[in-house]
C-alpha cells in the first residue's frame, strides 16, 4: 500500500469528519433515550404532549422516531462525505 | 373456492382460514427457497452480496422481530406500563449503534462471519474460537424459543400437538435454508416481514379506530384520552398509574437494562451478519435505516396497542355481572383456551380485578383454575399473550383476521429461526471446521458442509423446542448480556482504536464474559440449576440479571483499553487492516480532487 502524504492526510480528515458526525448523532441518541426517556422522565412528565405525559411519550414513542431520523441523517451525510473525499464506491 | 367454503363450514371458520393462509404462505416460502437455491459459498453464507438496501432492511426486520416481539411484547408492556419501555428503547436504540459504529465497517471488512473479523483483527485463533462458540451458544438458546413458539402457534390454531407443530416448522425452515442458504433465507424473510407487519397492523388499527375513532395508533395514543382514563382506572383498582415511571424497577436498573439490550442487539451475530449481504458499504448504512424504519412501524404501534388493550380489558371485565360476561363472545372463546379465566370469589355476582394472582399455581408454575387464590381479591387471570391474540375479536373483526395473526406469528418465528440457524451453521462449518480442519476444501464441499450443519442445527433446535430446558426464558437475558459483554466492545474497539491488541481484546472478552455469566447464573440459579433460592443477591448496586450486561460491557471496555496500552501495539498489517475498513473504497480517486483536501 503506497500512499502519498496527501492521500494519508485526506484519509485522516475523512475519518475525523466521520467520528465528529458519529459523536454528534450519538449525543442526541443518548439525550433523547437515556435523558428524556429515563433520567429526567419525572420532570418531563409535568408537561403533556396531547394527553400523554411528555417523558412517558419520549420513552415509548419519541425516542424511536428520533432513532430512525438519526440513522437517516448519518447515511445521508456519509454519502456526501464519501463523495467529497472521493472514496465512494 | 367452493371447496374452501365447505371446509369452513365443516371445521369452523377460523381453523379453515388459518389452514388456508398458512398453506398459502408456506408454499410461497418454499417457492422462493427453490428459486434462490445456490451453489457457491458466497451465495450460501452472504447471499452473494447482492441484496439491495431496502430488501436487506426488510429481511433484517423479520430476522430481528421474533415471535416474542410479535406476540408477547405488547402484552408485556401492557402489564408493565412505563417500565415496559426498556424493550421499546433497548430493541430499537441498538440499531443506531449498529448503523453508526459497526455495520459499514464490517461490510467493508468482507468475509462471512463475526468470528472472521475477531480472528483476523486480533491475529488470534483462540479469539476466533471463543467468538464462534459465543455465536453458537447465543443463537442456539435463542432458536430453541423460536421453535417452541412455532409449535405453540400451530398447536393452538391447527389443533395438533406442540411437537407436531415443531416438526412442521423444522421441515419448512430446512427446505429454504438448506437449499438457498443466506440467499433463500433473505428473500423469504422479505416476504415474511410483509406478512407479519400486515398481520400486526390490521387488528391494531381496528382497535384504535374502535376505541378512539382514529385509525392511526401512534397518533391516537397521544391524541386520545385513553391512557389518561387507564391511569385513573388503574389507581381505582389499586394498581399504580400506567404511565408512572419506576413502579416495578429502580431508575438505575431501567438504565442498565436498556443499555444492555441496546448494546446486546448491536452485538447479536444473526443481526450483524445481515449487513454482510449488501453490495456496498453505502448500502449497508442505508439498509440499517430501512431496517429500523420497518422495525419502528411495529415498535411504535405496540405501546399504543398495549395501552388500548389494557384499558379495554379492565373496562370490559371489571365489575361486570357474571351473567353479562357469559354473553361476551371473545371472553368465552379465550376462556376455552385457558389464556383467560375468572372466578367469583366473593360471591357478589360480579367480577373484580385487583392486584395479585387470581389463582394458585400448579407444580409447573401455570395457574390452576380449580384453585382460586384466597390471598388476593383479584378474580381474573389473563395470559399476557392474549393482548395481541384477542385484539381482532375484541375489535369485532372478521374471523379471518385471527387466522392472519396466526400466520404473522408463524412468519415472525420462522424468519428469526432461519437467521439464527444460518449463524449456527456458518460458525460450525466456516469458522471451526473449514478454517481449522479442511482449509483447502473446494467450493462444492464448503457448501455441502454448510448445508449439513444447517440440518444438524435444525435437529438440535427442534429437540430443544420439543423438550424445552426449564430455563429457556432466563437464557434470553444470557444471550443479550453475553453479546453485550463480549462482541460489542471487541468489534467497536477493533474499528475505532488501532492501538487495541490481542492481549487487550482477549482479556477484555474473558473478564466481561465471566463477570456477566457468573452474575446471571448466580442471580437466576433457582431457575437455571434448580437451587432452593438464588445463590447470589444482586450485589452490584441492585442491578438485575437482565441489566448486568451493561456493567459487563463497560468492564470489557476498560480492561481491553488498559491492557492494550500496557502491551505492545498490534503488528503493522493489522493496523493497515483497520485503516482499510474505515474507508468505503480503498484507493482514493484523485480526479475528484478529494485526495488533496
Amino acid at each position: 500500500m503506497s500512499q502519498s502524504p496527501e492521500q494519508q492526510a485526506a484519509r485522516r480528515a475523512y475519518w475525523r469528519a466521520n467520528v465528529r458526525l458519529i459523536i454528534l448523532l450519538l449525543s442526541v441518541w443518548a439525550i433523547v433515550s437515556y435523558g428524556c426517556g429515563i433520567l429526567f422522565v419525572e420532570q418531563l412528565n409535568q408537561f403533556q404532549i396531547g394527553h400523554l405525559p411528555l417523558g412517558f411519550w419520549f420513552a415509548q414513542q419519541g425516542s424511536i422516531y428520533v432513532f430512525v431520523i438519526l440513522i437517516f441523517i448519518y447515511a445521508w451525510q456519509m454519502d456526501r462525505l464519501d463523495h467529497r473525499y472521493g472514496v465512494d464506491e | 373456492m367452493s371447496g374452501l367454503a365447505l371446509l369452513a363450514e365443516a371445521v369452523g371458520e377460523t381453523r379453515a382460514f388459518t389452514f388456508a393462509f398458512v398453506t398459502l404462505t408456506f408454499l410461497l416460502y418454499l417457492y422462493i427457497g427453490w428459486r434462490s437455491r445456490v451453489r457457491e459459498s458466497g451465495g450460501f453464507y452472504v447471499a452473494g452480496r447482492g441484496v439491495p438496501a431496502i430488501a436487506n432492511g426488510a429481511a433484517t426486520a423479520a430476522d430481528w422481530m421474533s415471535a416474542a416481539s410479535f406476540l408477547s411484547m405488547a402484552g408485556l408492556i401492557s402489564f408493565m406500563g412505563y417500565d415496559g419501555s426498556i424493550y421499546l428503547l433497548g430493541w430499537t436504540g441498538g440499531y443506531v449503534l449498529l448503523a453508526l459504529l459497526l455495520a459499514p465497517y464490517l461490510r467493508k471488512f468482507g468475509q462471512y462471519t463475526v468470528p472472521d473479523f475477531v480472528g483476523q483483527r486480533y491475529y488470534c485463533e483462540t479469539a476466533r474460537v471463543v467468538a464462534a462458540i459465543c455465536a453458537i451458544f447465543i443463537s442456539l438458546t435463542y432458536v430453541a424459543g423460536q421453535m417452541r413458539g412455532v409449535g405453540i402457534v400451530f398447536g393452538r390454531f391447527l389443533e395438533v400437538p406442540v411437537w407436531q407443530g415443531v416438526v412442521i416448522g423444522m421441515v419448512i425452515v430446512a427446505f429454504f435454508a438448506v437449499l438457498g442458504g443466506m440467499k433463500g433465507i433473505t428473500w423469504t424473510q422479505v416476504v415474511q416481514y410483509s406478512v407479519l407487519i400486515v398481520a400486526f397492523m390490521i387488528p391494531a388499527v381496528a382497535l384504535s379506530n374502535l376505541l378512539t375513532g382514529n385509525p392511526v395508533p401512534q397518533w391516537s395514543f397521544a391524541a386520545s384520552d385513553i391512557t389518561q382514563k387507564l391511569n385513573a382506572l388503574q389507581v381505582d383498582l389499586g394498581f399504580t398509574e400506567y404511565t408512572r415511571p419506576f413502579a416495578g424497577k429502580t431508575k438505575l436498573d431501567i438504565l442498565c437494562i436498556t443499555f444492555a439490550l441496546m448494546v446486546g442487539t448491536a452485538g447479536l451475530p444473526h443481526v450483524i451478519v445481515r449487513f454482510y449481504t449488501t453490495p456496498t458499504v453505502r448500502a449497508a448504512r442505508w439498509s440499517a435505516f430501512w431496517a429500523l424504519l420497518f422495525i419502528a412501524l411495529l415498535y411504535t404501534t405496540a405501546p399504543a396497542l398495549a395501552s388500548f388493550a389494557r384499558y379495554n380489558l379492565l373496562d370490559t371485565i371489571h365489575n361486570r355481572q357474571l351473567a353479562e360476561l357469559e354473553q361476551l363472545q371473545w371472553v368465552q372463546s379465550w376462556r376455552a383456551t385457558g389464556l383467560l379465566d375468572y372466578a367469583d370469589k366473593n360471591g357478589d355476582g360480579r367480577i373484580q380485578i385487583a392486584p395479585g394472582d387470581a389463582f394458585l399455581n400448579d407444580a409447573a408454575g401455570k395457574p390452576d383454575f380449580a384453585r382460586p387464590n384466597p390471598a388476593s381479591s383479584n378474580e381474573v387471570y389473563t395470559d399476557r399473550d392474549i393482548m395481541v391474540l384477542a385484539t381482532p375479536e375484541v375489535a369485532g373483526l372478521a374471523p379471518w383476521v385471527i387466522a392472519l395473526v396466526a400466520t404473522g406469528g408463524l412468519a415472525a418465528a420462522l424468519s428469526t429461526a432461519a437467521g439464527l440457524l444460518l449463524v449456527i451453521s456458518s460458525s460450525i462449518a466456516h469458522d471451526l471446521y473449514i478454517h481449522f480442519v479442511d482449509p483447502d476444501a473446494p467450493e462444492a464441499r464448503r457448501v455441502a458442509i454448510g448445508r449439513a450443519m444447517i440440518c444438524v442445527a435444525i435437529v438440535a433446535a427442534g429437540y430443544f423446542g420439543i423438550n424445552p430446558p426449564g430455563f429457556v426464558a432466563q437464557v434470553v437475558a444470557f444471550a443479550f448480556g453475553l453479546a453485550a459483554a463480549s462482541f460489542f466492545p471487541v468489534i467497536l474497539l477493533g474499528i475505532f482504536d488501532k492501538r487495541t491488541n490481542r492481549a487487550g481484546a482477549v482479556s477484555g472478552m474473558i473478564i466481561g464474559l465471566l463477570f456477566t455469566a457468573i452474575y446471571i447464573a448466580g442471580n437466576k440459579s433457582d431457575k437455571i440449576f434448580g437451587t432452593d433460592g438464588p445463590l447470589m443477591s444482586p450485589w452490584c448496586f441492585g442491578i438485575s440479571a437482565e441489566g448486568i450486561g451493561a456493567i459487563g460491557c463497560l468492564l470489557n471496555f476498560v480492561v481491553t483499553i488498559v491492557v492494550s496500552r500496557l502491551t505492545a501495539p498490534p503488528p503493522a498489517e493489522v493496523q493497515e487492516l483497520v485503516e482499510s475498513v474505515r474507508v468505503p473504497r480503498s484507493e482514493g480517486r484523485p480526479e475528484h480532487g478529494g485526495a488533496t483536501l
